[in-house]
């Protein structure tokens, strides 16, 4: 017991270092999540609106986690190189799959009747796709960017090894740190992926349009994808 | 005379540095993956590891199983059990990894014990959800049917609702297996071995066959666990293969 309360001092003793390093820590999240957003979820939201591909935008995600973190940093180590980049290239497919399902999914289950009912109204593809089916995919292709998120944030300490940065710094280098400092930072990345999943819970219900707030709590860690993949 | 006769033939050749023949060109340039020293030492640097790695999968979904297959039998009858279990797992998923084994090493030290510890509580939160999600997803005229035969509650759940709810546990399974293969490479972080070993050392001395290799046989025992598991399904649930034909 007596590392934690070496730890809690440690803290309290690097106010300075804890902090930049939490500010590199999310600014390679972000970065890793925002590239990845871009590229899947746009992807799964089409895949969906078209009801094409369904075998690989589901099982993109079964494959993505078959992939170990630090195995596909490892390799990306090999042909990349270290360095932030790199880093942000492993992160981007580690998360990217889980989004492009959950979008996928999101769009793909939308009623049909309701759909059917924006063609009655005169509406074409695009007009159906953004004023009925992404309102009402929203709240489940939020819940794997927030899977993606907290993923994000969780596997980033491993980037450090790859020279990524972030938290992670401290973790692996406990000559420099003691085994106070690696205790230390390693509550501050627990403390960090719980803020994730509460922001983003937060942000996920305010982005849920207000009629379908009350329909319950979605599954959110592990979507209905797991199930359906069986 | 007894002592210096065998001096003699070693000093005949010449200095003892032992002879390391010449490496590849691939080791020499530090390729980024040189097939043949991978075959030449699969057997030394990586077989060991290998286990390792499977034995420590293999303990942690069995451990895991056992906790979350029972959690979720008592959920299916106590309706009040549901939501604080799964928080508890809710919790303990969302721990970084990285971070969970270090804040184990205080505790329980370098040990394998540590290393269990943080990969049975990953694997809990999948493995009650999919056995709770399928027990529920039971039809409720199966049940039924199977009381009015005069099944007792125990038969009913042990002949009427587990096969039904087989094919989401064993997704369960399937994913958290995936999920601690993936994991347990991290473990390796506190010294318990697996095929993380090998990766955290080749960071460190640069030598890129040894880690993409060692990336590339984590991502491949993956896979083949997950297709075994597959296998393993449609044998104890034949009945889902002659629906799906």
């Amino acid at each position: 017991m007596k590392t934690f309360e070496n730890a809690i001092e440690f803290l309290f003793d690097n106010t300075g270092l804890i902090w930049d390093k939490i500010l590199e820590h999310v600014w390679l999240s972000l970065a890793s999540l925002g590239v990845a957003c871009v590229i899947a979820i746009p992807l799964g939201v089409w895949l969906g609106h078209r009801h094409r591909g369904s075998f690989v935008a589901i099982n993109v995600s079964n494959v993505g986690r078959a992939l170990p973190s630090l195995a596909v940093i490892s390799i990306g180590l090999g042909l990349l190189g270290v360095g932030f980049t790199n880093v942000m290239v492993a992160l981007v497919i580690l998360a990217g799959p889980v989004m492009l399902t959950n979008a996928y999914v999101a769009v793909d289950q939308v009623d049909q009747d309701a759909v059917r009912a924006a063609r009655a109204m005169g509406m074409r593809g695009p007009q159906v796709l953004w004023r009925v089916e992404l309102p009402l995919a929203l709240p489940l292709i939020f819940a794997g960017i927030r899977t993606a998120a907290v993923y994000v944030v969780a596997t980033a300490p491993l980037a450090a090894l790859a020279g990524g940065g972030g938290l992670g710094d401290i973790i692996v280098n406990q000559p420099t740190y003691g085994p106070e400092g690696v205790v230390a930072g390693s509550l501050v990345i627990a403390a960090l992926a719980f803020a994730t999943e509460g922001v983003f819970a937060l942000l996920q219900y305010a982005v849920t349009p207000r009629p379908l707030r009350r329909r319950g709590r979605q599954p959110l860690l592990e979507p209905k994808v797991e199930t359906a993949a069986a | 005379m007894l002592a210096g006769a065998p001096a003699a033939p070693i000093a005949q050749q010449g200095p003892v540095i032992p002879h390391f023949e010449r490496a590849s060109d691939c080791i020499r340039e530090n390729g980024q993956f040189c097939f043949s020293w991978f075959v030449d030492n699969f057997d030394r640097v990586f077989v060991p590891r290998l286990v390792e790695h499977i034995w420590l999968t293999g303990l942690a979904v069995g451990i895991g199983f056992v906790i979350a297959f029972t959690a979720a039998l008592v959920a299916h009858s106590l309706d009040w059990f549901e939501t604080p279990f799964a928080i508890l797992a809710a919790f303990l998923y969302t721990i970084p990894s990285l971070a969970f084994f270090q804040l184990l090493v205080p505790i329980t030290g370098l040990t394998v014990t540590s290393a269990e510890i943080a990969l049975v509580s990953y694997t809990i939160l999948i493995l009650f959800r999919n056995t709770l999600t399928g027990l529920r997803g039971v039809p409720e005229d199966a049940r039924l049917a199977a009381r009015a035969m005069g099944l007792t509650k125990g038969q009913i759940l042990r002949r009427v609702e587990l096969p039904l709810a087989l094919p989401a546990i064993m997704a369960g399974v399937r994913i958290a297996t995936v999920t601690t293969i993936s994991l347990a490479t991290v473990a390796a972080f506190i010294g318990v071995g697996g095929l993380g070993q090998p990766i955290f050392n080749a960071i460190q001395s640069g030598f890129k066959t040894q880690f993409v290799a060692a990336g590339l046989l984590a991502v491949a025992l993956a896979l083949v666990a997950d297709a075994l598991l597959v296998l393993l399904q449609r044998m104890l649930a034949p009945w889902m293969r002659a629906r799906r034909a």
